[in-house]
């Protein structure tokens, strides 16, 4: 229950620098007073913090929220990117129907056996990455193993499935960062959008009359899209399809460097996919929640929410609730088991809009950290942990940067 | 002898295969639309407790679970 005393914890909230694998202590206060809390957003109007299991899996599967960012009232983090998400909605944003006609026109190519038939692939484009990590580092290292490593593993794997050359990664990784950072400027946002969707407009037009086995080239060659429709869905799976295992891949690593007994699991291929979830479960990277906005008052954990107020679905603390992860009375306790049954987690969000690229970011992590650590057993940090930088401005948590040796 | 039966609501699938990696036995992927299929209705008893969890993962509430117990309807 909500009472007016409870505290009104203002979003994005500050990680404690003393744990920075942990959401943001305020998150986890917040969700000791119960499921449902008030919050104020950036600009000062209000929204409600949404941190319970259940209640976040209510918020991401009930119609009664929506998804469509053009509504008035959506909540967003930076003011600025209220227009431009508008102007230029991605299905991430919108609502069924439309938002199922174009997830559906890319579900084909990324089911479980589309995926499991990638693998061979994703092997070989992880051993050829640290080949040339370990070509450049010497035998000892060190070597950054986010550039080298984290980033272009499934930057590699999303540019060969969408049919966009990685040799213009400069470009969209950059301008991918800006797009995915609460900091930045309003205008430079805009323009990193902008200039994202030309380059992806481009590309397709060309594929038009030149099509190749890719993603890109299906959706380019489709009459019932236009140009911008297949511009944002290629935005959208670029962008998802890269920050996200890579700050998955860096900061599962720096985790594990803390716990080198958990790393031995890593070695028993049967106890892999289960590390994966423990370590999505626990590492939470959209730290800042997911946005919806009520479209009719809905009861929710003891707190009435009316329409059109915002809600921002809290996954981080959900996968942490009391009781659900072996984890009783321990609430906001940090505890990596590699063992654990963390398959209920919402690292990946609920209901239609739950992650489209799941089986191959699991693909990918998998094969990257089992490989990781069975060619490089002797990896560890080259700075102390306190020098590491954490990316707390980012939308997707993760590590600027990961200075290691072998 | 209890029965577990497994029924899918395809128009409420969105692709997710959180199903099929759950169970892969059970549940698969169509090749044409990218829905949800089930191979097997009558869930062998091994099975069981994956199949009860894959019906709570979904996040499109499309699978159904019925068990009965065995008590009284006949098989
Ligand atoms: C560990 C890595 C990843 C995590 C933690 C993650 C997390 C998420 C979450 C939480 C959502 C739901 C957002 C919402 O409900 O508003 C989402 C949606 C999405 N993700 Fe991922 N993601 C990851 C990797 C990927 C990859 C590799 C792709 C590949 C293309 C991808 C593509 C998408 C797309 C297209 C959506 C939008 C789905 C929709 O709106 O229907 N993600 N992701
Ligand atoms: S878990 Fe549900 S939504 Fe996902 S593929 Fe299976 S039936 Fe479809």
């Amino acid at each position: 229950m909500s009472t007016p005393t409870a505290p009104v914890t203002m979003i994005p909230a500050r990680h404690d620098t003393a744990c920075p694998f942990a959401p943001p202590p305020a998150y986890t206060e917040a969700a000791s007073t119960g499921p449902v809390s008030r919050a104020e957003l950036p600009d000062g109007s209000p929204c409600w913090l949404v941190t319970g299991y259940q209640e976040v899996r209510t918020v991401l599967s009930d119609r009664r929220f929506s998804a469509d960012a053009r509504r008035p009232a959506f909540p967003f983090l930076t003011e600025g990117r209220r227009e431009l998400v508008a102007a230029n909605p991605s299905f991430l944003r919108l609502d069924d129907p439309e938002h199922a006609r174009l997830r559906r026109m890319v579900t084909g190519d990324f089911l479980v056996k589309r995926v499991e038939e990638m693998r061979p692939g994703i092997q070989q484009i992880v051993d050829e990455a640290l080949d040339r990590m370990i070509a450049r580092g010497g035998p000892a290292g060190p070597a950054d193993l986010v550039a080298d490593f984290a980033l272009p593993v499934p930057s590699l794997v999303i540019c060969l499935l969408l049919g966009v050359p990685y040799e213009d990664r400069e470009e969209f990784q950059a301008n991918s960062r800006l797009l995915l950072t609460t900091e930045a400027d309003d205008r430079d946002v805009a323009r990193a959008q902008e200039e994202l969707l030309d380059y992806l407009g481009r590309l397709a037009e060309r594929k038009r009359t030149e099509p190749g086995e890719d993603i890109l080239s299906r959706l380019a060659t489709r009459e019932d899209l236009t140009l911008r429709e297949i511009a944002s869905t290629g935005v959208l799976l670029l962008v998802a399809g890269h920050e996200t295992t890579a700050n998955m891949i860096g900061l599962s690593t720096a985790l594990l460097l803390r716990h080198p007994e958990q790393v031995a699991r890593l070695a028993d291929p049967a106890a892999v996919p289960g590390a994966v979830e423990e370590l999505l479960r626990l590492l939470t990277i959209v730290h800042t929640g997911v946005p919806r906005l009520a479209v009719e008052d809905v009861e929710l954990g003891g707190t009435l929410i009316r329409a059109g107020d915002g809600v921002m679905a809290m996954l981080s603390t959900a996968n942490r609730d009391d009781g659900l992860f072996g984890t009783e009375g321990h609430l906001g306790v940090d505890e990596v088991d590699l063992d654990r049954e963390a398959r209920r987690h919402v690292s990946f969000g609920f209901g239609v809009h739950q992650c489209l690229g799941q089986p191959l970011a699991r693909a990918e992590l998998q094969i990257a950290l089992a490989t990781l650590f069975r060619r490089l057993p002797g990896l560890r940090l080259a700075v102390p942990e306190e020098e590491l930088e954490f990316r707390t401005e980012a939308l997707i948590y993760g590590l600027g940067s990961l200075p290691v040796r072998w | 002898m209890s029965a577990m039966h497994v029924n899918v609501e395809r128009d409420r699938c969105c692709s997710s295969g959180q199903c099929v990696m759950t169970v892969p036995e059970i549940f698969e992927q169509d090749d044409q639309d990218g829905l949800v299929r089930v191979l097997l209705s009558a869930v062998p008893a091994p099975r069981f407790a994956d199949v009860r969890l894959a019906a709570e993962l979904c996040p499109g509430g499309a699978i159904t679970v019925t068990e009965d117990d065995g008590a009284g309807t006949a098989a």
